[in-house]
């Protein structure tokens, strides 16, 4: 059993079957990538996993309970956070701000009414972020306005506020589109850093292949709504149908 | 100092300062001069000030922070003024329980309200509140007559059934509102000169109030709950996804603006014990927006300032007529002094509407931070002229 089980996922948008029966396990502590063309129906699969959308038919349990149903807010707090395909920041917030928010609704959870304590002594939480802000090599960033900052940085700082929460399973959509080479590496880099360090577990969508191949430890082809292959990353290379799916993308 | 950092605290000191010393900074003019007319040192509107103040303040915690844009606030008002009078009517004279009631009354109807109208939000949202608070104006001029007695206004009478104090004052007349005996009516002139200033009890005890309200509301604005806020205002997508349900947090920054509404109509009650419905009209509402604009929206200061502009040119260019404007103009040649005074009149007395749209257009198109902004440019504009010269300095020391 892994700790992610999609069964049977299908999703229509009118007369597109976006989703047609996937099926997917990931594992407990492993990298998972998706990979796909362009409209493969990845983003809406992940979708189906954070309460964004509701699947027609199938089921999606995380660590033994079903997540079809609850609010994006409640499967957050279950242990799974997710970085977009376009950063969601807050944009008016600092930096050190964007930061704050996730580690209050870890340690408070979804509501609380804190109206008199000031965020000035939340000295431990405080520590924290600016730990995690210098793990992603953004502490000199701290009072910047983050709307203010590249889009790579968006990214960067996007995925520091999910990993500040200590997820079970973090996902990621095509958390690279869009950075320079460096960056890219960068983020490689502190994905294996983190999959060393703590007990994560992580899916990821992406289309550069150097990402994939340097963090995944399972690859799934999706094409046109449906997982075509699952295997080790190093049996996808040569597998004449992923050729074929991608080709098929180029031409 | 109570909790703040230097800046907030430097803010508050400065309100207070402010506040406490308005009988003298408000009344400039010495009484018997021409100017003296522009002096806005009498207790009423002093009253007015602060507790429009209050008002703004509240609004502001819901539009300025998470940037949803009420337009029924007035109704809040209105019920906490009915509140307080039927407290005066009922229990005693004595301010404080009315106050507290209006408190609690007008938070229960933000609850409802709120919980209805924040199923939507941005433009439905607000028209959601703009019908609640229509409604209620209808009500309390038709069916609800036994409560607020139409359109007269509710008012207190020689015959109420007062538990303390009794229906009537010792002279025979109709008792008057008093904290713990302190009467809100009570005042005192103190002549210096030409000038005249008058301390009245009724606005030392709003000025409190109100700073208790705007350090009420600092705290708020750098507290987790307000930092929430204004991630509601940013992006709710993100906040879902973070864990975070916005639908609680936006409620209670409503019940916490109508309860400030609701405090503001208490005392305004409470200087004077008279509540109509026409406080709770549409244009009540429009103005607590417009006051909170001006000043600017999510900024501490800016909702008092912006009450207090508008209050100042409602009560204070209202009253320039054509006479005024004619002794003003006297030392011109006649047909010019006409000229003059008929291009100026539509922008005073009754026409101070006008004053205010186009000064509130220009605010809006040319300092969307509102007068806060402008504050703020003009500090940087000092300051950029010091940093020049100080850098200015630096640059040509080295080359003597
Ligand atoms: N909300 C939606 N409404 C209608 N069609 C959608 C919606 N989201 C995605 N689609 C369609 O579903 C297909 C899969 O999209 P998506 O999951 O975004 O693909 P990918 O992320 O693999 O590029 C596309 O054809 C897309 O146009
Ligand atoms: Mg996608």
């Amino acid at each position: 059993m892994g700790i992610l089980e999609v069964k049977d996922v299908g999703k229509r948008f009118g007369g597109l079957q976006a989703l047609g029966d996937v099926n997917l396990s990931v594992k407990e502590n492993t990298c998972h990538a998706i990979i796909g063309p362009n409209g493969a129906g990845k983003s809406t699969l992940l979708n189906c996993l954070v309460g964004k959308l509701i699947p027609d038919t199938g089921s999606v349990m995380f660590d033994g309970q079903s997540v079809l149903g609850r609010s994006p807010h409640e499967i957050n707090q279950m242990g799974i956070s997710r970085v977009f395909q376009t950063p969601e920041i807050f944009g008016d917030l600092t930096v050190m701000e964007n930061m704050m928010i996730p580690l209050f609704a870890k340690r408070d959870g979804s509501y609380r009414l804190h109206a008199i304590k000031s965020v000035m002594n939340e000295r431990q939480l405080r520590e924290e972020a600016e730990q995690m802000l210098e793990e992603v090599n953004m502490l000199d960033k701290r009072h910047m306005h983050s709307a203010s900052m590249s889009r790579g940085d968006k990214r960067r700082l996007e995925m520091a506020m999910c990993l500040i929460q200590r997820p079970k399973l973090l996902l990621l959509d095509e958390p690279t589109a869009g950075m320079a080479r460096a960056d890219t590496n960068n983020t490689i880099d502190l994905l294996k850093e983190i999959k060393e360090k703590r007990d994560i577990t992580i899916a990821i969508i992406e289309h550069d292949m150097h990402v994939v191949f340097s963090l995944a430890d399972r690859i799934t082809v999706l094409a046109q709504g449906t997982p075509l292959v699952e295997d080790a990353p190093e049996n996808i290379k040569g597998h004449p149908k992923v050729q074929e799916a991608y080709l098929g993308e180029a031409h | 100092m109570f909790g703040l950092d230097k800046k907030d605290s430097t803010l508050l000191i400065l309100v207070a300062v402010l506040t406490l010393l308005a009988p003298f900074i408000l009344n400039p003019f010495p009484s018997d001069s021409g100017l003296a007319q522009f002096n806005a040192g009498y207790p009423d509107l002093m009253q007015r000030f602060v507790i429009f103040g209050i008002f703004a303040i509240g609004f502001n915690i819901l539009f300025g922070l998470t940037g949803y844009l009420s337009f029924g606030h007035a109704a809040f008002l209105g019920v906490g003024s009915y509140s307080a009078v039927w407290m005066f009517k009922l229990l005693s004279m004595n301010i404080l329980p009315a106050i507290i009631l209006s408190v609690i009354i007008s938070g229960l109807f933000a609850l409802v309200i709120g919980f209805v109208s924040l199923r939507r939000s941005g433009i439905y949202f607000s028209i959601l509140t703009l019908a609640f608070a229509q409604m209620s104006f209808a009500l309390a001029y038709s069916v609800l007559t036994p409560i607020t007695n139409g359109e007269t206004g509710l008012q207190i009478a020689l015959d109420d059934p007062r538990i303390f104090g009794g229906a009537v004052a010792a002279d025979g007349s109709i008792p008057v509102t008093n904290l713990f005996g302190l009467e809100m009516r009570s005042a005192f002139d103190m002549a210096v000169g030409p000038w005249s200033f008058t301390f009245s009890a009724g606005y030392y005890v709003c000025a409190i109030v109100m700073l208790i309200a705007f350090y009420l509301a600092i705290r708020i604005f750098r507290s987790p709950f307000g930092m929430m806020l204004r991630a509601i205002k940013s992006n709710q997508t993100r906040m879902n996804y973070t864990g975070l349900n916005p639908k609680p947090y936006t409620l209670a920054a409503f019940v916490i603006s109508g309860m400030y509404a609701g405090l503001a109509g208490g005392l305004m009650a409470s200087m004077d014990p008279l509540a109509g419905a026409e406080r709770m009209q549409w244009t009540a509402s429009g103005e607590v927006v417009l006051m909170t604009i001006l000043g600017g929206a999510g900024t501490l200061i800016g909702p008092v300032l912006g009450a207090g502009a508008i209050k100042y040119m409602e009560n204070i260019f209202s009253k320039i007529n054509d006479n005024v404007l004619h002794g003003w103009f006297a030392f011109l040649p006649d047909g010019m002094e006409d000229a003059v005074v008929w291009i100026l009149h539509p922008f005073v007395g009754k026409g101070w509407h006008l004053t205010l749209g186009i000064i509130f257009m220009l605010v809006v198109i040319f300092l969307p931070g509102g007068l806060v902004e402008g504050g703020q440019r003009i500090a940087r504009a000092f300051k950029g002229k010091k940093a020049k010269e100080t850098s200015e300095k630096a640059t040509t020391e080295p080359a003597e």
